[in-house]
């Protein structure tokens, strides 16, 4: 396999087998956890061959078009910084999944939490192997949604839900900061690819668009990292299972935000907002959380703000701007790593076997669970910076870099000092830890009487623990070369030189470290002062005032959502005619137009009498709407008006298909009015018919005034295309039925399809619905007990076979004269509903075909058919053909394809209006078999 | 000519909103049954109001505007399925709550 494909199978792989661990798990939890760990294998397998290229610093890009046209592409990249974050992420990864083995409990299957595991794996793979930058941005909000999940794992407690969500709000907020501050980047850099973003670092810092785009970027990563004053969704996230936290706050998901800060620096820094923005933020987060941490009670919380004042160290390194701070920002990325994985580790034992982590209760452990305490001891000292351990090298390397900084000249002493502050506080919180928990005493009042855990428990601890010997001892042999590969890939250019050795005699940062190292034993000896003078002082808890301001906002936006709703559809419905009247309002107040030429025609007698007497029934149906039966009544004359407008405005179609679907309309309704209340009562009071008043006469006065406007203004269509072409093109001279079923016929298909949902949807509503038919009509008269007067029966039956074929006639000439299949497939319609109320539905029912959802079907396949014939043709879907046929005794036919296709409009009306009045006939057929 | 469409549309349009506001099922349908009537006439008379040009290619004839109309008569048959789905969400929430007002809750 080349190269470029085994990069895409790295993330294609973690992405698609993250659901294994669920379907193994019913083997048992072991099988879960060996899934999961033969996963994170296969992805380490993937990467190897592609180590040696990375490490001689060779830029594998791999990329799948998406969307070309738009600059997206689905591409990947591995250089050093994206090898050296995938081999923290598997290789953690993999000792996470032994860990968590262990942790959960043993009621706990396991396939969930290896899914979202392996799930979160993928996506931060994605991140740190991302070429492109939207693809970044996607795994980034990836990320945000898994650690959501993880965090909020243990579902059924408060506590965790609560972290998940605020975690999920901060860092996903920031995700989409981020997202925006990647746009802006990609329009600024011409191209979303990082090779070219990388590549145009001047054009970028110097355009005007550079401030907003960095801020953007900033608040992305510092949300995600952690940085002051989003910091406080971490402590929280402590809620999570402490695997979770070993491998989220650890190596990854915190990590994220700084790969980005390395990922971005050759484009966004070296400017001196870039300095400011980042160190400042870093140096605030650095000193602050640590200074937190020492008065923690929970050992983990200890750890989570430690977590967050190491995340500001490594943020004020990328801040300082200089090559040898990039390198150490990189080294201390590593370390931590390491170290604090280890130490979450040690510590989820500790409260494995405790059943507690208040420090409080948490003393002497060291004679329970020597070999831990040992192990824990350790990490802890590197965390400390304490010589001969890994943390030590990078901790030495960042006082060197404040030991004269270039921008620091004058005041030499600033930084320096600062650093030392904060090396103080590290060293005290760190001497907390290790002494209040496995030293200080005897345990308080434990749950449980702690021991060593299980052998494999501890061992990922101990593969950590070792390595931060092994980095510390002789970091020139085992960390220096991909150490080397992956600042360059900061850089963007071979890094500086740097020596990597225990040892660099008595110089500036050595003294800052034994200045640090005695005054935090110091400042933790003098603890119990500090303590009270803690607790006197005002904490704000920022999750809490986080927590108060998103109950707020959800409290306000359900206001706001009851004052529109309510619960109420009538008030919602005023409220939008309301809003779209505003809206209409608004857009003819403000629009300019110039004065057009008006053309009118001069009304005529019948015109007027025609209007009046629409008056008449539409302010009819209004006054008299109570009176349901006599509403029906008028409604059916405006329609018929409304037919007879289209007869003269030559609409000859029209005219036939409102006539039509006003029979079956009427029909329709007197069915369904058979089981409603005959009258509504008078409830409305007077303010609310007032508000309806006048919002209806708004609306008609706006709808009549567009309509004038409209109408007498000059008439510029697109309609000569289809009068010329209808005949030559689509073989109809009926233009409306050329365009209906040919030059517009996807649209017609689509009208078909949404008659077919009704005529499937009267199948959903009114199946087994019994209603309850009433005895007696409105005016408490008995329903008459002759069910189908003979006569109508007698005159209906010959009806039918005339009615059908005039049916067939309005069909076949629906091409070239008014007519077609929506016309032609009402009057069938017509005159087979004209039998069921004849002759009653039992009469009908047995005579017709039962299975309409079937005839349904049919019209539907044949427009589709028609349609995708002219795919055999290799023509576009539906392009019709046509041609004269002759045939025997009839002689010429023209003939289209499109008619086939008609016929399909024509089943589906059909089908549907019997599909509709059956329904509604079969309601009576359950009241007269009740009786 | 121009101004008595218009009228008439104004004025099928006011009834219907007005209609479509009150409280119960039936003058609902009512109101949306006139309210589409309004609207069709509105997208008629998009192609402007000519008399005898049906259309229908015939020779030496001139022709009104085809496509407004063939919109309307989808939309005509469209509102009739409109119609008849709102005819039996009637029915179906009078089954389930008893009652024909919109806002009825759910038997209980």
């Amino acid at each position: 396999m080349a190269s470029s494909q085994l990069l895409i199978a790295i993330v294609v792989t973690a992405l698609f087998a993250s659901p294994l661990p669920l379907l193994a798990q019913r083997y048992g939890r072991g099988a879960a956890t060996l899934c999961s760990a033969l996963v994170i294998t296969a992805c380490l397998t993937l990467l190897l061959p592609l180590i040696p290229d990375a490490m001689n610093g060779v830029v594998l890009l791999a990329s799948v078009t998406w969307l070309p046209d738009w600059g997206l592409m689905l591409s990947l990249r591995l250089d050093g910084l994206g090898l050296m974050f995938s081999l923290l992420i598997l290789g953690i990864g993999l000792l996470v999944t032994l860990y968590a083995y262990y942790y959960l409990p043993g009621h706990d299957k396991l396939g969930r939490f290896y899914t979202l595991l392996l799930l979160f794996m993928a996506a931060m793979l994605g991140v740190v192997l991302s070429e492109n930058l939207l693809l970044l941005v996607v795994f980034w909000e990836l990320t945000s949604l898994a650690s959501f999940l993880l965090i909020s794992y243990k579902r059924e407690s408060y506590e965790s839900r609560l972290a998940g969500r605020i975690a999920l709000a901060v860092t996903g907020g920031g995700g989409l900061a981020l997202f925006a501050g990647v746009l802006l980047l990609g329009h600024i850099a011409g191209s979303y690819e990082l090779s070219a973003v990388l590549a145009a670092g001047d054009i970028i810092r110097a355009h005007e668009l550079y401030a907003p785009m960095l801020i953007l970027v900033l608040l992305g990563v510092f949300t995600k990292s952690a940085q002051f004053p989003f910091h406080f969704w971490l402590p929280q996230a402590m809620a999570a299972p402490t695997p979770v936290s070993a491998y989220l706050h650890s190596a990854t998901m915190v990590k994220a935000g700084v790969f980005l800060l390395a990922r971005l620096y050759p484009a966004l820094a070296g400017t001196e907002l870039w300095f400011w923005l980042v160190s400042g933020t870093g140096a605030v987060t650095l000193v602050y959380a640590a200074y937190v941490a020492f008065y923690r009670y929970d050992f983990k919380g200890l750890l989570a703000y430690s977590t967050i004042s190491h995340l500001g160290l490594i943020t004020l390194l990328f801040g300082l701007d200089t090559p040898q701070s990039e390198v150490a920002a990189v080294f201390h990325i590593i370390n931590h790593a390491i170290f604090k994985a280890s130490l979450f580790m040690a510590a989820g034992i500790v409260d494995h076997e405790c059943g507690t982590r208040d420090m409080r209760r948490v003393n002497g452990l060291f004679k329970f669970m020597p070999i831990t305490a040992t192990l824990a001891i350790v990490a802890a000292g590197s965390m400390a910076g304490v010589p001969l351990l890994n943390g030590f090298l990078s901790k030495e390397m960042f006082f060197a870099e404040t030991v004269g900084h270039p921008v620091f000249d004058e005041i030499k002493w600033l930084l320096p000092t600062f650093a030392t502050l904060a090396g103080i506080l590290a060293v005290a919180y760190s001497s907390r830890f290790i002494h209040d928990v496995f030293f200080n005493g005897d345990p308080v009042d434990l749950p449980r009487k702690p021991h060593e855990p299980p052998r494999w428990m501890r061992a990922p601890v101990e593969v950590l623990v070792a390595m931060c010997l092994l980095v510390g001892i002789f970091p020139q042999w085992s960390i220096a070369p991909i150490l080397t590969v992956a600042a360059g890939a900061v850089l963007q250019q071979p890094p500086p030189e740097f020596h990597l050795a225990v040892w660099h005699g008595f110089n500036a940062p050595f003294m800052m470290s034994l200045v640090a190292l005695a005054g935090g034993i110091a400042l933790y000896a003098m603890r119990h002062r500090l303590y009270a003078l803690y607790d006197r002082l005002p904490t704000i808890h920022a999750s809490i005032v986080f927590e108060r301001a998103y109950e707020n906002l959800v409290a306000a936006a359900r206001l706001l959502v009851d004052w529109m709703d309510g619960g109420s559809l009538q008030r919602y419905l005023a409220l939008f005619v309301a809003f779209v009247l505003a809206l209409g309002g608004w857009a003819w107040w403000s629009a300019t137009v110039a004065p057009l030429p008006v053309v009118t025609q001069a009304p005529d007698a019948a015109s007027l009498v025609a209007l009046g007497m629409l008056t008449v029934a539409a302010t009819g149906v209004v006054l008299l709407h109570r009176h349901r039966l006599v509403a029906i009544v008028l409604t059916s004359v405006i329609g018929l008006f409304v037919a007879l407008t289209f007869v003269r405005f030559s609409a000859p179609d029209l005219a036939l298909t409102q006539l039509a679907v006003e029979v079956v309309t009427i029909v329709l309704m007197l069915l369904a009015l058979y089981y409603l209340p005959p009258t509504s009562p008078a409830e409305d009071a007077m303010p609310r018919i007032l508000r309806d008043a006048l919002l209806a006469i708004a609306a008609g006065v706006g709808l009549g005034a567009a309509s004038y406007a409209m109408l007498t203004s000059p008439l510029d269509t697109l309609s000569g295309f289809y009068l010329a072409q209808s005949l030559p093109g689509g073989g109809g001279s009926n233009v409306v039925n050329v365009i209906l079923v040919d030059f517009r016929g996807f649209d017609t298909l689509g009208e078909i399809t949404v008659l077919a949902m009704v005529g499937l949807a009267a199948h959903a509503l009114l199946d087994q619905l019994v209603l309850k038919a009433p005895l007696r009509d409105g005016d408490g008269r008995a329903w008459a007990t002759e069910r189908h007067p003979l006569f109508l029966q007698m005159l209906m039956r010959p009806l039918l076979p005339l009615a059908l074929m005039v049916s067939v006639y309005i069909f076949l000439r629906g091409h070239n004269l008014p007519g077609g299949g929506f016309v032609a497939g009402l009057v069938t319609g017509v005159a087979l509903i004209l039998q069921y109320l004849a002759s009653g539905i039992g009469f009908a029912s047995a005579r017709l075909p039962q299975r309409l959802p079937l005839f349904l079907a049919a019209g539907l396949l044949a427009a589709l058919g028609a349609g995708a014939a002219s795919w055999l043709f290799g023509r576009p879907f539906l392009t019709s053909a046509h041609g004269h046929v002759t045939l025997p005794l009839i002689g010429d036919v023209e003939l289209a394809s499109a008619m086939v296709f008609d016929l399909g409009v024509y089943l589906v009306v059909v089908s549907v209006v019997l599909m509709v009045l059956a329904e509604l006939g079969k309601l009576s057929v359950s009241h007269e078999g009740a009786n | 000519m121009e101004a008595i469409i218009s009228i008439a549309i104004g004025l099928l349009t006011a009834c219907g909103v007005f209609l479509l506001l009150r409280a119960r099922t039936f003058p609902l349908i009512l109101g949306l049954t006139l309210l589409s009537y309004a609207v069709n006439l509105f997208l008629f008379a998009s192609g402007r109001l000519r008399m005898d040009a049906p259309p229908l290619v015939r020779d030496g004839a001139s022709y009104t505007d085809p496509l407004p109309q063939a919109l309307v008569l989808t939309a005509i048959v469209i509102g009739f399925g409109m119609t008849a789905y709102l005819v039996m969400l009637a029915l179906r929430a009078l089954n389930e709550s008893g009652d024909d007002h919109v806002d009825a809750r759910e038997k209980t």
